[in-house]
């Protein structure tokens, strides 16, 4: 279990509109409701997670992201979040335009490709990463569509999205100081808010 | 009868202040069957009201009789710790206006000719019983429920009342319903209905005063219309191309499922009135609460202050998911709070009355969910 990174909440403004994609049981905008009395609303696939969202109070929607966001109004929140999402999706790039379409920021957390570890296995040993942070075998993962900082970078200069922060986070949701200095090789976790460049 | 709110009796409840109908006419007074579950809390705040379907009743769970081993038609979701808990919940369920259970309906005799009301019944429309759900909530001295649940036709009426009646509600639960009928949903009822119609025994509708019923018609009716309840899946596991049962009347029968519908047919018409079956079948096909389209069901919506759930079965095909997301889309664009699954089953339409795990999860959560924000208020 990979805890919702730290700088999150820091992006989210009081009373708000915020739409969770993948919201899983609705932890993090349960959190946010508390914190920020957010109106929230979450997507999310698994019948249990929707239950668990249900339990807490959370408006949750089951709906496939690869789908697309079709069924939701331009700029209709404030906020879209999707967090440890990206590289399981069929067209990130897709995804990415339709969050700043209905959203006027975006908050995606991803884990990055680059990260030493991943690095030393693929490198040294010759072999996919698996670890913690990608605990799947290559032939049997949802992760597709892994990045690094510097990949998902050039996404956003392709997609004209504009950069307002860039954070890490180890996968306990807390920032290093190594991860903040180099983050492409020591950011476990990329965090980024973005927003449409006008 | 473990989780069973057991014995049960029904309430006979009269109105005699006129009623306008929507499509014109009106009724002088009326009677609603009604029956309840749990107890109502001392500020009358825990109050569900239960919708039924086209075939359905008031008699949503329990018993009638202590040998019975029929309970309500909804008894596995109505009860002590079940989705609609009535432990926590004061539940009602009536017949509704135009039914054949007790209520007011085409079997009534019409105070002025002192005869059957037969096919001069008039036409009933969903907000008509809304607006009678609604005298029926005065009545009992609530003034907004907790939640209003009901499944197809009865979903329909759980979204109507969120428009109609927007403060008098806290949650509506929209289940395995569609924002209006299309073109082959009515094609369907219209089957039904030149069925009944063209029965020799219906007598224009008049068929009380023949001292008959068109017992053929009205069981062909069901045939067609439990074909649309069922999935291609369903009907194939029950029955595939088993050949009849022996212990069964099997004349001039060739295989199970022409044996089962018989059955069905069978059973519904020495159960279920005629007319009240062409009214219902009329009440759905005219539902429409963007009214005939003047409207867009999202603007409709926009008045609406209620929580939603929608839920939807993946192999329904009377009201498929798709309908369901229209009024899930519908409420999102409209800004309003929902929630929406797309349950996986096998059981086509009939889903929302069968027992499934997934269903039961969701359902019972949301209901739970009501319950805390009710004694938060509190």
């Amino acid at each position: 279990m990979i805890s919702h990174s730290h700088q999150i909440p820091t992006w989210v403004t009081n009373n708000t509109r915020v739409l969770d994609l993948g919201c899983g049981n609705g932890d993090l905008l349960a959190q946010l409701v508390n914190s920020h009395q957010i109106d929230a609303l979450g997507l999310e696939l698994d019948p249990e997670k929707i239950a668990k969202c249900l339990d807490q109070g959370i408006s949750v929607i089951q709906q496939d992201l690869n789908s697309g966001l079709s069924n939701f109004n331009d700029q209709q929140f404030d906020t879209v979040i999707m967090t440890q999402t990206l590289q399981a999706i069929r067209r990130p790039d897709l995804v990415m335009s339709e969050m700043l379409r209905v959203g006027r920021e975006a908050i995606v957390t991803f884990p990055n490709f680059a990260y030493i570890r991943n690095r030393m296995q693929l490198g040294l040993s010759g072999h996919m990463p698996v670890n913690p942070q990608l605990p799947n075998p290559w032939y049997d993962t949802p992760n597709i569509h892994l990045s690094t900082f510097h990949d998902f970078e050039e996404l956003c200069r392709t997609l004209t999205i504009q950069i307002l922060d860039r954070d890490t986070s180890n996968l306990s949701g807390k920032r290093t100081w190594l991860g903040k200095v180099w983050p492409n090789l020591f950011g476990e976790v990329a965090v980024y808010r973005l927003t449409k460049e006008a | 009868m473990t989780n069973s709110v057991g014995i049960v009796i029904p309430e006979l409840v009269a109105f005699e202040t006129p009623l306008d109908l929507e499509r014109g006419g009106s009724l002088p007074r009326y009677d609603l069957m009604v029956e309840s579950y749990g107890t109502l809390n001392a500020n009358k705040s825990n109050a569900v009201l239960v919708c039924h379907a086209l075939s359905g009743d008031h008699h949503a769970a329990g018993y009638h009789e202590a040998e019975s081993d029929k309970p309500g038609w909804w008894d596995h979701y109505i009860g002590p710790g079940k989705c609609i808990d009535t432990d926590l919940f004061f539940v009602i369920s009536l017949n509704n206006l135009g039914g054949c259970a007790g209520s007011t309906g085409p079997l009534s005799i019409n105070p002025a000719t002192g005869r059957v009301y037969g096919p001069d019944f008039p036409e009933i429309t969903v907000r008509d019983w809304v607006h009678t759900q609604a005298r029926l909530a005065d009545y009992m001295g609530i003034e907004i429920f907790a939640a209003i649940v009901g499944g197809s036709l009865g979903g329909m009426q759980a979204l109507q009342w969120s428009i109609t009646y927007p403060d008098r509600l806290a949650a509506a639960v929209v289940i395995a319903a569609a924002p209006r009928l299309t073109a082959q949903n009515i094609a369907f009822n219209e089957v039904a209905r030149q069925a009944i119609m063209r029965d020799p025994n219906f007598f224009d509708g008049n068929y009380a005063n023949h001292d008959v019923i068109p017992a053929s018609g009205l069981g062909l009716a069901r045939m067609v219309g439990h074909i649309t309840y069922l999935s291609d899946i369903a009907m194939g596991k029950k029955f595939g191309r088993n050949l009849p049962r022996r212990d069964r009347d099997a004349d001039g029968v060739n295989f199970a499922v022409e044996q089962y519908l018989r059955y069905q047919g069978q059973q519904f018409s020495g159960r279920f009135d005629a007319n009240t079956y062409i009214l219902m079948t009329r009440a759905l096909d005219y539902f429409d609460p963007t009214v005939d389209g003047l409207s867009t069901l999202p603007d409709v919506l926009k008045s609406t202050i209620c929580k939603f759930l929608v839920l939807s079965f993946t192999t329904d095909w009377r009201f498929s998911p798709s309908r369901s997301e229209e009024i899930v889309d519908a409420l999102i664009q409209a800004g309003k709070q929902v929630s929406y699954a797309r349950l996986e089953s096998a059981h086509g339409h009939d889903a929302f009355l069968l027992p499934d795990a997934p269903y039961e999860r969701i359902f019972k959560a949301f209901m739970s969910r009501i319950h805390h924000d009710l004694r938060e208020v509190q």
